[in-house]
């Protein structure tokens, strides 16, 4: 019964924080529009993340590969069709990277993994820089920017999506896969699993976010090129907040990141110099001190109230 | 077209030594100490400033740098060790969880090196000229530095692997990085060992970052993440924690780069990421494994 009471409220409470959000261009000014867009990229990018690798366990530091190729593919586009094609169409193109990609490594177990997939940011970048110097003769590219309430409601959308498809991901069958192979890949190939094809799958859904949300987040530049595209920093951003936030939960991870993004937000303004300092000292505290997050904080409290509340009685 | 051939060999050898010392500090770091310090190029660059400092402001010359530096950048490497991998050890539930956690933080630690060095040096390039004066050999021409940090990074390795085969402490290093919980009952003190080691994998960066700044190359903050790439590729080659591996992959890489660079400039380094991936698919560990 209180369970119900306690998921009910949940529920109402994320309703509540929905509404806020998609009436917030009325209220908001201009500035905090862009800042909460700001912050929704990174949740998106996090809770897409923390579909394949939190269950699995599988470092991927390819997250800015495949937000690159969502902004590359709407580069490329703007301009010739109409935006949800834009975004659904660099979505895809993720998805099919990830997919031969995915089949081609993951195989390969913990480090090599994590050395590939950070490889493959790199790989993709220099190869986009080689081309354009060599075939095309220009660097980067001129992209026809939109109005920022526009792409504020397409990342929205876009949010809306990813958080779904986690939760129902989580649910299914697939989730209990995913959760499986995250425990013991040979005990879960024994029991009947397709051990390949879930990963494969399930990485190609987190790639195919990343690479919508790459292809909105186009729209606020006027011109990229391969090292804003492919910013070896999105792929750490993602891995950081989650951890950060916990990935026990779908609550963890959206706390996590949007603590983090508004942090991100505010040091950047305000030391741009000291800022990816801070980020590598943030990134050791996290690492040392916290290393199941804000849950695995809150738990431990909570367990120790527990504990004491036993003791008294 | 003899020429052209013998330009490739002595380029890739020149090359190659580098490579080589830059992936036996990180074999040592990973197949001993089970970090895979992604740090690893940042301190190359730590060293390459090192060396253009002392030079330009104190007319230090960079081989008598070399000595100077080495002990500091070991006493680095050991303090960050015990600092900061030992607690992580100490924490961590499993191998595996240590290892995917002290990678993190090595990238934490990347992050923090890279932007201190571009508080205290800026972002201009930096560089200066040392023994650049043409030698020519059979026709292949290449600055005298070059063969200066050819033969230095050869000795620093060669008196490595004697140190490892020959010494007491080699010893228990490598029996460390065979079973750390037997090398401990044998009386071992394994967690010296293992900060030892990241002590002498940090040197061997630093060193090669002085070594690399002679050959007149561009010394910026940013430098060291293709390093850290070119020794991850290399110990992938050689086997992870194979140290003999890592210098005959060194090799191979420079030999590969050369021919690469010599037919499409711009593609060296998407030439190097098709090797990783070939060789991680189709031999994962490495071309020395039986």
């Amino acid at each position: 019964m209180k369970d119900k009471t306690k998921k009910y409220s949940l529920f109402a409470g994320f309703i509540v924080i929905l509404l806020l959000l998609i009436s917030l261009p009325s209220y908001a000014s201009s500035y905090r529009v862009i800042f909460v867009t700001n912050i929704l990229m990174y949740v998106i990018l996090t809770l897409s993340w923390v579909i394949f690798s939190g269950p699995t366990g599988y470092i991927s530091l390819a997250t800015a590969a495949f937000f690159g190729i969502g902004v590359y593919t709407s580069a490329v586009l703007s301009g010739t069709l109409s935006l949800p094609f834009v975004i659904l169409i660099g979505a895809l193109a993720s998805f099919c990277l990830a997919f031969v990609v995915g089949s081609l490594t993951l195989r390969l177990r913990g480090m090599y993994f994590t050395m590939f997939t950070f490889a493959l940011v790199q790989l993709i970048s220099n190869f986009a820089h080689w081309y354009e110097v060599n075939v095309t003769g220009t660097v980067g590219r001129l992209v026809i920017s939109l109005d920022s309430t526009i792409i504020y409601y397409s990342i929205l959308v876009v949010f809306c999506l990813v958080l779904l498809a986690s939760y129902f991901i989580k649910r299914s069958k697939f989730g209990l896969a995913l959760q499986s192979i995250g425990e013991s890949e040979e005990a879960a190939a024994h029991s009947g699993i397709n051990v390949t094809l879930v990963k494969v799958t399930t990485f190609a859904i987190s790639a195919f976010f990343m690479g919508a949300v790459g292809a909105v987040m186009t729209m606020r530049w006027t011109y990229v090129d391969p090292p804003t595209a492919f910013d070896i920093r999105l792929s750490f951003m993602p891995l950081l907040m989650a951890i950060f936030g916990g990935m026990g939960n779908l609550f963890s991870p959206i706390i996590g990141s949007s603590i983090f993004a508004y942090l991100e937000e505010i040091l950047t303004t305000k030391f741009p110099y000291y800022y990816m300092l801070l980020f590598g000292g943030a990134m050791l505290l996290v690492i040392v001190f916290m290393p199941h997050g804000i849950e695995g904080v809150f738990r431990k409290f909570q367990k120790n109230n527990k504990q004491e509340s036993a003791k008294k009685t | 077209m003899f020429v052209k051939f013998l330009d490739i060999v002595i380029g890739s050898l020149l090359m190659g030594g580098i490579y080589a010392l830059i992936a036996v500090g990180f074999s040592l770091q990973y197949g001993v100490a089970r970090v895979l310090n992604v740090a690893h190029g940042e301190f190359l660059m730590l060293g390459a400033f090192a060396a253009w400092s002392l030079f330009t402001l104190g007319g230090i010359n960079p081989i008598l740098s070399l000595v100077l530096c080495a002990p500091v950048f070991f006493m680095i490497g050991f303090l960050i060790h015990i600092t900061l991998f030992r607690r992580l050890k100490i924490s961590a539930e499993s191998l595996a969880v240590f290892e995917g956690n002290s990678m993190l933080a090595s990238f934490g630690l990347m992050f923090i090196v890279q932007n201190l060095a571009l508080i205290i040096w800026g972002a201009p390039v930096k560089g200066y000229s040392y023994l650049a004066y043409p030698i020519s050999f059979l026709g292949a021409v290449f600055s005298a530095n070059r063969i200066v940090t050819l033969i230095t990074s050869i000795i620093i390795s060669v008196v490595f692997y004697l140190f490892l085969a020959r010494t007491r402490t080699g010893k228990a290093i490598r029996a460390a990085a065979q079973d750390p919980v037997a090398a401990a009952h044998m009386g071992v003190s394994i967690n010296k060992m293992l900060a030892l080691c990241f002590g002498f994998g940090t040197m061997m960066a630093g060193l090669a970052g002085l070594l690399v700044s002679m050959t007149s190359i561009m010394v910026t903050p940013f430098m060291g993440m293709e390093y850290t790439l070119i020794a991850m590729i290399v110990v992938v080659l050689g086997g992870l924690g194979n140290i003999k591996g890592s210098f005959i992959g060194g090799f191979i890489l420079g030999l590969v780069g050369t021919i690469v660079s010599y037919i499409q400039p711009g593609l060296s380094m998407v030439a190097f990421y098709l090797i990783f991936l070939l060789l991680l698919l189709v031999k994962p560990a490495g071309i020395l494994a039986k």
